[in-house]
């Protein structure tokens, strides 16, 4: 390893950069544009439903009720009717997507363990659908402490899936601004290394550069360097922004974060590396990044819960290097872990990068043929 | 000895699918010369090239460039030569001076010395006013000019160029020409593959290859006296018509009109009188043209050589 050239692969890149404006663009551009894109527009629970409400017991524990439900934030109502049929005709017509029916005999049917509160949903979406679960699963004593039955009689529901204890408020944006970072990351860093590789060969420098004394490390890390200061200043962005705008916590260390972010970057560069080693024009590098950015969006654990996968796409998820960064970011930034206590993910990615690198300096070969 | 080898080849073969692009070449260059390498397109230049850097594996034959076998001892050939690739491939993103220091780093060539070198260079090749413009932006000529500054910037003993001057004008062309004397006279063995053949001419030999096939390897000066008494200007009331004519004619090889005249590449002279062939065989046409010999040059070698192995082809 010539430190020299090393250094001159480095500069080069760094110039380059400096004088392409669509790569400059996006560096800064697509961090903002998601981050914002995410944190307010796509919204993964639901708030202010339109919902109808048929209370037709009106005593002081149905009302108390009514006024839990909407204290909740998740259904705003829109009308206030006396029969079940309406609520099931405003639903059809599509005024509504929630109908709350609380039957005459709600005082009796509590004390009983039956069947209190029935909640009407447009089962066409099922966002509403899962925002109507939660509702179901309200505990109805807490909700009317005055009237709670003695335990014996009604065995208390558990509240899980609602209480949520490190963001309470069930906030999307808490829980996604740690892992936009991990995506933006995905998104970008695979794609500059690939392409830029690619684009040499494309460009015909290539031929120039393995006909020098240059070696495959030198060009492979010196390739990959510039980036990585890259994605540290996307991480910055992103973290400062996500406090700012979203006012999301970091709980763990600063360094923790930055150790995670590290990770992920070098885990993409390798990926992208790899890629490029492969690919024959841009066009195909781009492909091949679309081909690892749809399963690390979907199965990460970003969009879906993990532990609701099945067993095999649990599997390929143990893969994907967003998987981990996602435990480590999370642990880190919401739970307050420190990296070291999250040690199994640090070491998967750990064995991801060393394995990416070493396949791409041994696919790259000083050769055309 | 003077005359040792820079660069040996034998049998020398590379295929791409069922196409021989470079087909059993023989090939010596002896230090300190300027060696061409002449050939249409897709005669196998850049592949043959490209096999003596060790860039291109070979399906066949045996290779010794400055006492290393290639491709095996490839990277250690590659701190010894200067690569000038036929498509420009420094950085045009870059500017003059960027692209030059980055070449120097490549080749290790210390920064103290890297800094005068480069100096130098600038001033040599005529950069001084433009070492701040990107390369992307310079015309091609001074692409290529910028091209074989940088080819040469830490001193290779070996130097190879692939079409060097195809965007350079006629004028500029000396100038480049000069330059490649100057380095053959420093003690650089440089191959140049060309088109041209007022370069050709040039060199202190020549190979030229056609379908991938060496067909000719001399002096240019031995290969056009093969040609001795082969060539003819004709000079005809209707050119064109006597081109036609000609182009029919028995033991004609090449017919090319050059303004008014009809210039003529015989075969072996097997008749006695060709200009009285030549001659007659107008005459029979209706023509009446006037037959004067002229002494060959490098175009009629091309055409003989290249001509000679079309004619093989069939039964080969
Ligand atoms: N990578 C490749 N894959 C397939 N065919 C190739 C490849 N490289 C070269 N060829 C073929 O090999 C033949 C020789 O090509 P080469 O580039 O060596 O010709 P050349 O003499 O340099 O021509 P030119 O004067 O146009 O540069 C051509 O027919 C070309 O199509
Ligand atoms: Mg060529």
């Amino acid at each position: 390893m010539n430190l020299r050239r090393l250094w001159a692969v480095v500069l080069k890149e760094l110039r380059q950069m400096r004088r392409d404006r669509v790569t400059l663009a996006m560096i800064v551009g697509i961090p903002v544009m998601q981050l914002i894109l995410f944190g307010y527009a796509i919204n993964f629970t639901l708030r202010n439903l339109d919902a109808g409400i048929a209370d037709m017991a009106n005593t002081t524990g149905s009302r108390a009720l009514v006024m839990d439900i909407l204290a909740t934030g998740v259904v705003s109502p829109v009308a206030t009717v006396n029969t079940p049929q309406e609520l099931m005709d405003m639903l059809r017509t599509g005024r509504i997507s929630i109908g709350i029916t609380i039957p005459a005999d709600f005082e009796r049917r509590r004390s009983e363990g039956r069947e209190a509160v029935q909640i009407l949903v447009d089962g066409s979406d099922t966002a509403v659908q899962n925002a109507a679960q939660q509702l179901a699963r309200m505990p109805l004593d807490s909700a009317v402490p005055s009237l709670r039955a003695p335990a014996a009689s009604t065995p208390p529901e558990t509240p899980i899936g609602i209480v949520s204890f490190y963001n309470p408020e069930r906030r999307t944006a808490v829980n996604i601004v740690p892992g936009l970072i991990g995506v933006i990351m995905t998104m970008t860093m695979v794609l500059f290394t690939a392409v830029a590789i690619v684009r040499e060969r494309e460009r015909g420098n290539m031929e120039l550069l393995i006909a020098t004394p240059l070696t495959r490390s030198e060009l492979m890390i010196g390739k990959v360097l510039p980036f990585v200061g890259i994605g540290f200043l996307q991480t910055t962005m992103i973290l400062a922004l996500g406090i700012w705008l979203f006012a999301v916590p970091v709980r763990g260390s600063l360094l923790d974060v930055y150790a995670a972010a590290g990770l992920l970057i070098l885990a993409n560069l390798t990926l992208g590396l790899l890629i490029s080693t492969r690919a024959q024009s841009q066009f195909q590098a781009m492909q091949m990044t679309l081909f690892i950015f749809l399963p690390s969006i979907l199965l990460s654990g970003f969009a879906f819960p993990y532990a609701g996968m099945p067993r095999i796409a649990q599997w390929i998820a143990e893969i994907l290097p967003l998987t981990h960064f996602l435990r480590l970011i999370r642990g880190v930034m919401l739970r307050g872990a420190a990296l070291h206590e999250l040690w199994a993910d640090v070491a998967a990615l750990a064995v991801f990068i060393t394995v990416m690198m070493s396949a791409a300096i041994l696919r790259f070969h000083k050769r055309l043929d | 000895m003077s005359e040792r080898a820079a660069i040996r080849a034998r049998g020398l073969t590379r295929r791409f699918g069922t196409l021989v692009a470079v087909d059993r070449v023989d090939l010596d260059v002896p230090v300190r010369h300027v060696y061409g390498f002449l050939g249409p397109n897709g005669s196998g230049k850049s592949t043959t090239i490209r096999m003596l850097c060790g860039l291109l594996t070979p399906n066949a034959g045996e290779i010794d460039v400055l006492g290393l076998t290639i491709p095996a001892q490839a990277d250690a050939l590659r701190s010894r030569i200067g690569y000038m690739t036929q498509k420009f491939s420094l950085f045009e993103d870059l500017s003059v001076r960027e692209n030059f220091e980055f070449m120097a780093a490549m080749h290790n060539v210390p920064r103290e010395r890297a800094r005068r070198r480069i100096d130098e260079l600038i001033e040599q090749y005529r950069f001084a006013n433009m070492h701040k413009q990107l390369a992307g932006t310079l015309s091609g000529g001074q692409k290529q000019r910028l091209a074989l500054a940088c080819a040469v910037i830490h001193e290779p003993e070996l130097l190879f160029l692939d079409e060097p001057t195809s965007a350079v004008d006629p004028e500029s062309r000396r100038d480049f020409w000069e330059k490649l004397f100057d380095l053959a006279d420093t003690g650089t063995t440089l191959l140049v593959s060309t088109h041209l053949m007022d370069e050709a001419e040039r060199c202190h030999r020549l190979a030229i290859l056609d379908h991938g096939r060496l067909v000719a390897d001399d002096t240019p000066a031995v290969l056009t006296g093969r040609l001795q008494g082969r060539t003819f200007i004709v000079d005809a009331s209707d050119p064109r018509r006597a081109q036609r004519t000609l182009a029919q004619a028995r033991g004609v090889l090449g017919v090319a009109q050059i303004g008014h005249h009809v210039r003529v590449l015989t075969e072996a002279a097997d008749v006695h009188d060709m200009p009285g062939h030549i001659h007659a065989a107008l005459a029979q046409a209706g023509q009446h043209a006037q037959v004067t010999p002229v002494p060959p040059n490098l175009e009629d070698v091309f055409v003989a050589v290249t001509r000679h192995a079309q004619a093989m082809e069939p039964t080969a």
